[in-house]
């Protein structure tokens, strides 16, 4: 059993927690993931890793309530174990011989999107962040980020929040500005990762993208988050979970994201249901 | 006097369109009266064909003398000799190519039915109230066993007896690997496997569940930092193969190994159960071995109309004659000599249907089995909201990408000899991570062999 050691909301919907799991901790690095179970009779979710202590043996991760069980999730507490918890799984983010990045997050994205900013950042290498969220409401880690880049863009769909507009625009008016990049990083919606890779294959600056599609067991056993890089099937658990951006086929990899929608809406709503239940 | 009846007593089985829509087991079991009718048709050969073809060796006329007699304690003492997972073995073992295809009384007439004795016998001693196990003295030696499958369980068991101390580490969050995440409910129940993973534990053998070899800890740092002395690698095939058709990554389109570990280890076909499936309305399982059959007799039960797409004949169906019986009693189709080409999608990005070209047998290829041969512009089109691509597994490269010095084949096999040693001291390999993909009982026996070279070793250390 994992005890949650810590758990705080960073916005209304995205719950953050330290969970106490030493074997993890000890061999987590930035771009990994973990796969947890809530119960015994849970379902198998893949977290990336946001950040890792392994002094205290603890590995923290952000989850956005999307479904069922991260609405579970977001209802244990301090003190409560995850029934299962394994990893680190994937491979790591390679910041090796990086001199100057662009990390691009959105939304929740943002949180798995900084372990890397700040491990390039202690390199030493020149990190730009660009963050982006629907609104003011759903900023996360803007503290965080600024002390772990040399510039800090905020950027919010309805304006609430840093300057209106989308990560696109922040990015391209900073390569337009003279910004030179030797690489993008970036994590968030499937269809916000699709329009970074677009605008920076025009640019041709190097883009990986990070994705988490459904999968199982997170070993390659499964097959279920295979994707397609360059014409051919690579799995996300093994292969990656970063890509190269300009090669991956996001309308493919949006279908696929769909594949239980309504499964999972359902199941949540249920979820939703059985708390509110317990509340009254 | 031995019953000199030329066929065998039947096994009760569910019939098959009530079974074809639960997960319960199919087949129900000798009585006590079967077992011993059936048992006194074994003439008690003194050269133990049966037995030369048993790749553990079990003493199989022994064993059935005991049955024979009533004695069922006795038998089972007899088959755990040589076998460490009876209950398992005599559900899922290919007895037909093995120790029943020896049987002299399948000279003229069917032979003794030892796999339904063994099953007998391994159930009879599991229902009795649970004997205080005794626990070997540990010889304080420590050694470690990769994966929960067939050949870990059993090494694992055999180095307990011989009083080590053996940890087993599982990536997954439940032991019995492909027991557990692979084979159905219906013809193997979890509880049998967990109730031959508690003997082990009670046997003092440690799990670690969650536990990923090769990202969680290392081969190397098992031994050098965590004090093991040997270590068994039994980590299967789990890698699953695809076509490289078009379509292939379109949704309703599985692998084998994904349908069948959201149901078997995720319980998605029951009720409120918080994984998905979609079997869809009528499914298509691509490939004819014993997985295929096991996803296609899955998928009916889940409500789908289920065709079996297979480019041999019938003749070349490598899954288990039984199997192919129980799926076609269960209503399922098969579609011989036809071969995928293209899985067409709607405009959603589901599958549509299957479009394949139909196929004729040629010479024998390399297998030695007739190759199949395309008919020029013979295609079909079958309509099917899921399709399974079951035409295979590899072993899993986790292990061997973060393991220095250990030597595989090209196509991923661990490379170990007789005794299951690979190429690095004191690590030993078996099961499916050596073969590839082959049976239980295989896997369990390379996981014996390993042991007994391992007590060698680490006792002549």
């Amino acid at each position: 059993m994992y005890e949650i050691l810590e758990k705080r909301f960073l916005n209304p919907t995205v719950v953050l927690m330290r969970i106490n799991a030493p074997k993890v901790a000890a061999k987590a690095e930035p771009g990994q993931f973990i796969i947890l179970r809530t119960d015994s009779e849970g379902e198998r979710i893949p977290l990336t890793i946001a950040d890792y202590d392994r002094a205290s043996g603890s590995v923290t991760i952000i989850a956005q309530v999307v479904g069922a069980t991260t609405e579970k999730l977001a209802h244990m507490n301090e003190g409560d174990s995850l029934h299962d918890f394994v990893g680190p799984l994937g491979r790591a983010t390679e910041t090796e011989g990086l001199k100057k990045v662009a990390v691009v997050g959105g939304g929740v994205g943002c949180a798995i999107a900084y372990p890397v900013t700040k491990k390039l950042h202690e390199l030493g290498c020149e990190v730009h962040a660009i963050c982006g969220f629907r609104n003011k409401d759903l900023v996360i880690l803007e503290d965080e980020f600024k002390a772990a880049s040399s510039k800090y863009v905020l950027m919010s769909d309805d304006g609430t929040a840093g300057e209106k507009g989308l990560v696109t625009d922040a990015l391209k008016k900073l390569i337009d500005g003279g910004e030179k990049y030797d690489r993008v990083i970036t994590i968030g919606p499937l269809i916000m990762m699709k329009f970074v890779c677009q605008l920076t294959k025009q640019y041709e600056i190097p883009t990986v993208a990070s994705m988490n599609p459904i999968m199982i067991d997170g070993t390659g056993m499964c097959g279920g988050c295979r994707l397609t890089v360059g014409g051919q099937t690579k799995f996300a658990c093994v292969d990656g979970p970063e890509f190269d951006g300009h090669l991956i086929d996001f309308d493919e990899a949006m279908a696929r994201g769909a594949m239980y929608r309504d499964f999972e809406r359902h199941a949540h709503e249920e979820t939703c249901n059985l708390f509110s239940k317990e509340v009254k | 006097m031995p019953n000199m009846s030329l066929v065998r007593n039947e096994m009760p089985v569910q019939a098959p369109d009530v079974r074809n829509k639960n997960f319960s087991e199919v087949a129900l079991g000798y009585t006590e009266e079967q077992a011993i009718d059936e048992a006194k048709r074994c003439l008690n050969c003194k050269n133990k064909p049966c037995s030369t073809g048993c790749p553990v060796q079990i003493d199989i006329p022994a064993f059935i003398a005991k049955v024979a007699e009533g004695d069922f304690a006795g038998a089972y003492k007899v088959i755990t000799q040589s076998s460490s997972l009876p209950a398992v073995c005599g559900r899922v073992c290919p007895q037909e190519t093995q120790c029943e295809s020896k049987c002299v009384r399948g000279i003229k007439g069917e032979p003794v039915a030892i796999g339904r004795l063994e099953r007998f016998v391994a159930d009879w001693h599991n229902a009795q109230p649970a004997a205080a196990v005794e626990v070997p003295a540990k010889n304080g030696h420590k050694a470690a066993v990769i994966g929960s499958g067939p050949s870990g369980l059993a090494c694992a068991g055999d180095l307990a007896k011989k009083g080590y101390d053996v940890t087993v580490f599982e990536a997954l969050h439940v032991a019995g690997g492909v027991l557990s995440y692979g084979i159905p409910e219906f013809r193997l129940p979890k509880s049998i496997v967990q109730k031959e993973i508690e003997g082990l534990k009670a046997l003092g053998v440690k799990i670690e569940t969650n536990t990923v070899v090769g990202k969680t800890v290392s081969v190397d740092e098992l031994m050098q930092d965590e004090g093991f002395e040997s270590v068994f690698i039994g980590s299967g095939a789990g890698l699953p193969r695809f076509m490289n058709i078009p379509g292939e990554n379109l949704n309703g389109v599985y692998s084998a190994n994904e349908f069948l570990t959201r149901i078997n280890l995720m319980k998605a076909y029951k009720e409120g159960s918080s994984t998905p499936i979609k079997a869809g309305t009528k499914a298509v399982i691509v490939g004819g071995g014993n997985v295929a059959m096991d996803a296609a007799r899955c998928a009916k039960r889940l409500g789908a109309e289920v065709y079996i797409v297979y480019r041999r004949t019938e003749a070349e169906l490598p899954a288990r004659a039984e199997e192919v019986e129980h799926a076609k009693e269960e209503g399922i189709i098969f579609k011989f000599l036809t071969n995928p080409v293209e899985i067409e999608s709607t405009d959603k990005g589901w599958v549509k249907s299957i479009k394949c070209q139909q196929m004729e047998l040629s010479e024998p290829d390399a297998s030695g089995r007739a190759k199949p041969v395309p008919i020029e512009g013979a295609f079909i089109d079958i309509e099917a909201d899921c399709v399974i691509m079951s035409i295979g597994t590899s072993p899993n490269p986790l292990i061997k990408s973060t393991t220095a010095g250990l030597d595989t084949q090209k196509w991923g096999g661990i490379i170990a000899d007789e005794d299951g040693l690979t190429s690095k001291e004191g690590v030993y390999a078996g099961g499916d991570a050596v073969t590839g993909a082959a049976t239980v009982i295989l896997a369990m026996g390379a996981g014996k062999k390993a042991a007994a070279a391992m007590d060698k070793y680490m006792q002549s250390k």
